[in-house]
């Protein structure tokens, strides 16, 4: 077997010796022309909400015009796993407010003025550009005829409403600048609080399951949904005033495409943009409007149809989903086999692989992010989502071992097989069944948690979920959740299929 | 029976003693099991008899003392080539649920590289020795009756021809008649063998119609050995004429 491999890497060699030969000069100039068009694209980030997919589009574009090929990974998951891939380099620009800089990036709320801010961010490599134009600063919404009945046309005026049932972002719950300190200012004792995510609060607001929720001030919704944005009368909200953030190391002509769109966004443009792309479901449409109120002429890229979006989310989601089941099978399987000797080092892997589990995704992403290997790409989806599917293996095979009867165990070992034979002839086989059953649990877990890898920008099925869930867009959210429920089912059903050829007929009996 | 009493024992305990949290299971004990014998085990619930076979097998470490096998001290370096000269039966069979009652008998010969053809051989005597239908080797533990799991768990452990054959209370999940089957056709094969055997019960008829030698235990001490006539008239103790008398309607009826 090894003679094989190692002569089919000779032949292999050889070949490769020959072809570079051959096609070395050809080869050469096409890295040279790439090279000339500066290669790889410039990777865009955005955060999961209209505003922000659609500033990335019209950086994309920006770029793109100035001859600098741009990707945009669109709806990655809040501003530490954004912060974190442009600290890093993982990506090129993002775009992000003044406030959320102050406050969450630099942790330093008092700093206002841009010299002091660019100077720090400078630190970690990264630039700023002037303000884009809106202050998209955070606003509490109600229902019009709901803030009209009460009498509510202030934050203040919340104080004599403690029953008012709030749905906040989770994000805004945790703030420096969100909930804690906003309820302090005002002196709110709301009884009714819970986290939410911001596309369904809106839905949430509709359906009059919450009464008031927090937003971005130029959000199309809040007039479409016929919301009233509650006045800021103690100036609790700081500016959020967009700016794109980059990498310093830009070229320049990147930097100046960018920085031309610095002061060209007012607060009605911004509004009008988000409310075409929301309306649209298309963001470089948005984008495209934009650069013809200015002006310019924008090339759209052709649409996508959605058979080929599918077919692209699915062979995606299956890839994450199948390379980590796969890693975690290879990994799981021995842990769980020496788990099931009991003992300290027992104990400790399923202590280990059941707190993984623990660890909120969002969290585990973030964490894994800034590592070099990992960043944001499809490595490091498959990375958590392994993490994520050892423990069903580890527990089952480790249980499935354990349960064998002693007087089976006894009599493989009074026979005289060695540990190893006991174990593959024996004690493995006896287990299939419910190391199988742990495989599958994984196998499942995988293909809905995979929808996370959209937050990192990694693709698959979570990709329309994430984008629908932002503009609340049944329709879209169903593109990814249908295809990720059957594939979860065809898992199902294929693993059922796989009992039949791996479990022992007589354990079947 | 042919053995003299100073030929060299097929197997000797020296002053083997085990204990367990929950108390003494064997104290200081020697015995002799002479060859081509089929020693009898015999006492009440814990009284040591089932410890004795599984210190000899070595699935337990003995505390103290030592146990020669055909005069070669047994270590737990030497321990697995013995294993291939020992054949175990334990109650409800040991056999592997996953395997036919073919692959059962035969894993360890294939394991050891015997050629397909020996398999196909032995399995033949073996299913022959021991009653077993042919037809029936191919199917799978839980396809079996009782009795005849415990026929295949015996041809699993005569399989390598071994020198010494264990059975630890063979017959005690099965009921009354098939028991009887049994016990006449192992009295056959041990006679046809001549089988070193050493059997655990604590039934009296059965040692009586198994055993050449009888030893009776309690309390992990051995109380008396001898033929089982011995026992009876020549009592060692109260408790041997209690534990005979107990069972004598049984085994005297």
């Amino acid at each position: 077997m090894r003679t094989i491999r190692k002569a089919g890497r000779q032949e292999g060699k050889q070949a490769r010796r020959r072809s570079t030969r051959r096609y070395c000069l050809p080869v050469f100039l096409l890295l040279f022309s790439a090279v000339c068009a500066s290669g790889k694209p410039l990777i865009i980030g955005s955060k999961k909400f209209t505003e922000s997919y659609v500033l990335a589009e019209i950086a994309k574009h920006a770029l793109s015009d100035g001859g600098l090929p741009a990707e945009h990974r669109q709806g990655m998951g809040g501003t530490i796993i954004l912060w974190e891939a442009l600290r890093t380099g993982q990506i090129a620009v993002y775009p992000e407010y003044t406030g959320t800089i102050a406050e969450e990036i630099l942790k330093s709320p008092a700093m206002v003025s841009p010299e002091a801010i660019r100077a720090e961010l400078a630190k970690a490599g990264v630039g700023m550009t002037d303000e884009l134009g809106f202050n998209n600063t955070y606003a509490l919404v109600m229902r019009r005829d709901a803030a009209e009945k009460a009498r509510i046309s202030k934050i203040s005026d919340l104080r004599d409403h403690p029953e008012l049932r709030f749905g906040l972002t989770h994000e805004f719950l945790n703030r420096q600048d969100g909930w804690p300190p906003l309820a302090g200012r005002y002196r709110l004792a709301q009884r009714d609080l819970k986290g939410i995510d911001h596309g369904l609060g809106y839905e949430a607001l509709r359906n009059r399951s919450i009464d008031v929720k927090d937003a971005y001030s130029t959000d199309a919704k809040i007039a479409e949904n016929n919301l009233v944005a509650l006045e800021d009368d103690l100036r609790f909200f700081p500016q959020y005033k967009a700016v794109f953030l980059h990498r310093l190391s830009l070229p320049a002509e990147a930097i100046g495409s960018l920085q031309r769109i610095a002061g060209s966004l007012d607060e009605a443009r911004m509004i009008r943009l988000n409310a075409e792309a929301e309306r649209t479901k298309d963001y470089a449409r948005a984008a495209g409007s934009y650069f013809r109120e200015r002006g310019e002429t924008f090339a759209s890229g052709g649409s996508e149809t959605l058979a080929s979006k599918l077919l692209r989310w699915t062979a995606r989601h299956l890839q994450l989903a199948g390379i980590s089941l796969l890693l975690a099978v290879i990994v799981g399987v021995p842990l769980g086999i020496m788990a099931s000797k009991g003992g300290a080092i027992g104990h400790a892997i399923l202590a280990v692989t059941s707190a993984v589990q623990t660890i909120p995704s969002l969290a585990l992403l973030a964490l894994l992010v800034p590592v070099p290997f990992f960043g944001i790409s499809a490595r490091t989806a498959i990375a958590a989502l392994f993490l994520y599917g050892l423990l069903p293996i580890v527990r089952n095979t480790a249980s499935g071992l354990q349960d064998i009867a002693q007087p089976i165990r006894e009599s493989a070992i009074a026979l005289g097989l060695t540990s190893g034979a006991r174990l593959r002839q024996i004690y493995l086989p006896m287990a299939s069944r419910t190391i199988l059953a742990g495989i599958k649990t994984s196998a499942v877990i995988n293909i809905g948690t995979a929808t996370l890898a959209a937050l990192i920008g990694a693709g698959g099925l979570g990709e329309p979920i994430i984008s629908g869930l932002n503009l609340n867009d049944h329709a879209t959210i169903l593109q990814g959740a249908i295809p990720a429920a059957v594939l979860a089912l065809l898992v199902q059903w294929s693993f059922d299929l796989l009992d039949r050829f791996v479990i022992p007929k007589g354990l079947r009996l | 029976m042919t053995n003299t009493p100073d030929a060299k024992p097929m197997i000797e305990l020296l002053d083997v003693s085990k204990n367990f949290e929950a108390g003494t299971a064997l104290h200081p004990t020697n015995l002799r099991f002479a060859r081509g014998q089929t020693t009898v085990l015999i006492g009440p619930s814990g009284c040591g008899k089932s410890t004795i076979l599984r210190l000899i097998i070595r699935l337990l470490e003995p505390d103290g003392g030592l146990i020669q096998f055909d005069g070669d001290r047994m270590s737990p370096k030497n321990i697995a080539e013995f294993r291939h000269r020992v054949g175990y039966v334990i109650q409800d069979g040991g056999l592997f649920p996953h395997l036919t009652a073919r692959d059962n008998v035969v894993l360890m010969a294939r394991h050891l590289g015997r050629t397909e053809v020996e398999l196909i051989t032995r399995l033949d005597e073996l299913a022959t020795l021991t009653r077993f239908p042919a037809e029936a080797l191919d199917r799978y533990p839980g396809q079996l009756s009782g009795g005849q799991r415990q026929r295949v768990s015996l041809m699993r452990a005569l399989a390598l021809s071994p020198e010494l054959l264990l059975l630890d209370e063979p017959f005690a999940a099965l009921d009354p008649l098939v028991r009887a089957g049994l016990q006449k056709d192992l009295k056959e094969i041990f006679q046809r063998l001549q089988q070193t055997a050493i059997l655990v019960t604590h039934d009296l008829a059965e040692a009586a119609f198994l055993g050449d030698h009888i030893v009776l235990l309690n309390e992990g001490r051995v109380i008396q050995q001898g033929l089982l006539g011995d026992l009876r008239d020549r009592p060692g103790s109260e408790f041997v004429t209690e534990f005979i008398s107990a069972q004598r309607s049984l085994a005297f009826a």
